[in-house]
């Protein structure tokens, strides 16, 4: 062996060496890391410790809400494990319905065709309002003129109608200036983009087809916050992470301008753009004890959940009928 | 002088065209390899610089946090990605290694059933891996009731990762001289004796090299883990071959679409952590070669 050869096989060995302890980490670490010991110092202030598997799929944009009560339950139960999924609201359901997973998110109530599927696995559910959202119609800083749109000028520039004739602002509205109209959005398959679509031009998923679509919220951020004439559409958070770039548009449903905010979402002011965030929970899940006290710990705690996945928290009217929901949900058993 | 003026002509004649197409074709050779270099080199200078905040041992001492970003690891991802990898070799390279042997040493090439093979053999390599995503959802998900389990994601990425060790594994056997069976037959050896006492040995850098190159392609694949429904947030450790988990890819790419800023660090640090890993087993890969080349 040449002293180069040796040089590079003693760096690899090194390396292997790394590996391989890397690897037997790896074997020895599940069931006594962290989890247990937290577990240890918390056992006995539940009364039990329970364990099991509690799997959860479904939208995106839901998922931070269960992954925050999911996270706050952990420390409390730490044996009981709960994956959470993001295949979108229709995936999770699809997966719901089929029997695979216990909890569903949604960021829209089910489809008849959906329930149809679970109905035919018989499937028994419950629809249970989490926390609300914001939509937030996003323009960049540097945009002047549109404080305050209405559903009709934002229906004028999202209808399928619209695609290839709506070019510049002055399209919209006489009173804009010329500047060019770049639309972002969320992609077909979002349910951010069934509620905007349903409740703005009237029918669900109808919308122009010539804009800029993202499965990733923060490619609209960029985008927005790059062209002038930019608009987008996301979440009441992506809005809050970004308002140095971005400016948020008042929306008038006929009643005047309301900016999106906590507290005109909660009241029910921000029309129609406020919208619900579901979780749908099995009967038959519900009945076993880890699913039975995961809901009681969300309902309870449903408010600093929201907080920390920095959602809009329900109102003490929805708590109280979130609560109730799960009241009945765990009496069918 | 007249003998002597032809080679002179001819020096002459070489010194006015070569050169320069020597030099141009060699500018376009380092060029290529300026190209990928250069990309890696900004790819990996862009995530360390994105992710140095996070690189620290709360990294990989910590599970994924959506309440707590800033401190939030990604144990979870790195132990399911070592579980998945450490799995798919087990069942990959024994089978794959075993297919090369018989397609090389014992299959006979006249026959339409032996081609048949070979050419569906390349063929799947060219199978994008969303598509076995797909199969595996559906076969070995559903249909043999694996669940969403590392089992399940092993065995889709074990069939993802197959055709890749099976052809490389053939090159290497293919590789070996057939002088050394010759030599070995004659000396009275029989064909399992020859292949396990002289072509195996002397084919295992190449092998080996190629083994770890396909699984170092599986360790990034985040597609068909996303079709098997992996989830994406998980907080706890995979426990065995029959556990939920999560893998590296399916996490940067969970935290790359959360609007927080230290999602973004963190998806550049969890980066680096894969970066870090594939390098890891392609020094393997290099070290094997050193280790056992043989020329012939």
């Amino acid at each position: 062996m040449t002293s180069g050869q040796r040089r590079l096989s003693a760096v690899a060995t090194a390396a292997l060496v790394v590996s391989l302890a890397a690897a037997c980490g790896g074997d020895a670490k599940p069931g006594s890391s962290e989890s247990t010991s937290s577990a240890a110092a918390s056992a006995g202030s539940e009364g039990g410790q329970l364990s099991g598997e509690i799997k959860v799929d479904g939208s995106s944009t839901v998922a931070p809400l269960t992954q925050a009560a999911a996270e706050l339950f952990g420390e409390e139960q730490a044996q009981v494990k709960i994956p959470v999924g993001t295949s979108g609201t229709g995936g999770g359901f699809e997966k719901f319905c089929a029997g695979e997973t216990d909890i569903s998110n949604a960021s829209r109530p089910i489809k008849d065709e959906e329930k149809a599927a679970c109905e035919a696995k018989g499937i028994k559910f419950t629809e249970l309002t989490v926390a609300t959202d914001a939509l937030t119609v996003v323009v960049p800083k540097e945009n002047d003129w549109a404080t305050c749109l209405t559903t009709d000028q934002l229906k004028k520039m999202w209808e399928p109608a619209a695609e290839g004739k709506v070019k510049t602002w002055k399209d919209v509205d006489a009173k804009f200036p010329a500047e060019e109209l770049k639309l972002y959005g969320p992609g077909t398959d979002s349910g951010t983009f069934d509620y905007f679509t349903d409740e703005i031009n009237g029918e669900e998923g109808a919308s122009r087809k010539d804009y800029s679509p993202s499965e990733n919220d923060n490619d609209i951020v960029t985008g927005v916050a790059g062209a002038k004439g930019g608009l987008g559409y996301f979440g009441f958070t992506y809005f809050e992470e970004n308002a140095d770039k971005l400016k948020a548009v008042e929306i008038d449903s006929g009643n005047g301008c309301t900016a999106p905010s906590v507290e005109a979402a909660q009241n029910g002011t921000y029309t129609p753009l406020a919208r619900p965030l579901f979780v749908y929970v099995s009967a038959t899940a519900a009945k076993r004890p880890e699913v039975s006290a995961f809901l009681d710990y969300y309902a309870t705690n449903i408010s600093t959940i929201a907080k920390d996945a920095k959602y809009i928290p329900l109102n003490s009217e929805q708590e109280a009928k979130l609560k109730a929901d799960i009241t009945t949900l765990k009496s069918q058993g | 002088m007249a003998i002597l003026s032809t080679p002179r002509s001819a020096v002459q004649l070489a010194s006015k065209g070569r050169p320069l197409k020597e030099h141009l074709f060699r500018i376009a050779l380092m060029a290529s390899l300026a190209i990928a270099l250069v990309f890696l080199a900004l790819l990996i200078v862009y995530v360390v610089e994105e992710g140095w905040p996070r690189l620290d041992s709360t990294l990989w001492e910590n599970q994924p946090s959506i309440r707590r970003p800033e401190t939030a690891g990604i144990q979870s991802g790195i132990f399911g990605t070592l579980w998945i990898i450490g799995l798919t070799a087990l069942m990959a390279l024994p089978t794959g290694i075993l297919a090369a042997i018989y397609l090389e040493e014992y299959a006979d090439r006249t026959k339409w059933y032996n081609r048949l093979l070979e050419l569906n053999i390349s063929n799947l390599a060219a199978v994008p891996s969303i598509v076995y995503g797909i199969l595996g959802l559906g076969i070995i998900a559903r249909w043999m009731a694996f669940g969403f389990t590392i089992m399940t994601g092993a065995i889709t990425i074990s069939l993802l990762v197959l055709p890749i060790v099976i052809i490389s594994a053939r090159e290497a056997i293919r590789a070996v001289p057939p002088s050394i069976r010759e030599g070995s037959l004659a000396l009275g050896a029989t064909q399992w004796q020859t292949i396990y006492r002289q072509v195996l040995p002397a084919s295992i850098p190449g092998i080996a090299t190629g083994s770890i190159l396909a699984l170092s392609r599986a360790i990034g694949e985040a597609a068909p883990f996303l079709m098997l429904g992996a989830a994406t947030l998980v907080r706890f450790n995979p426990e065995g071959v029959w556990s939920s988990f999560s893998v590296l890819p399916l996490q940067i790419y969970s935290f790359i679409s959360r609007p927080q800023e230290e999602f973004a660090i963190l998806a550049a640090a969890a980066i680096v952590v894969l970066l870090a890993i594939l390098l890891l087993m392609n020094s393997v890969a290099i070290w094997l070669r050193n280790r056992y080349q043989k020329r012939w």
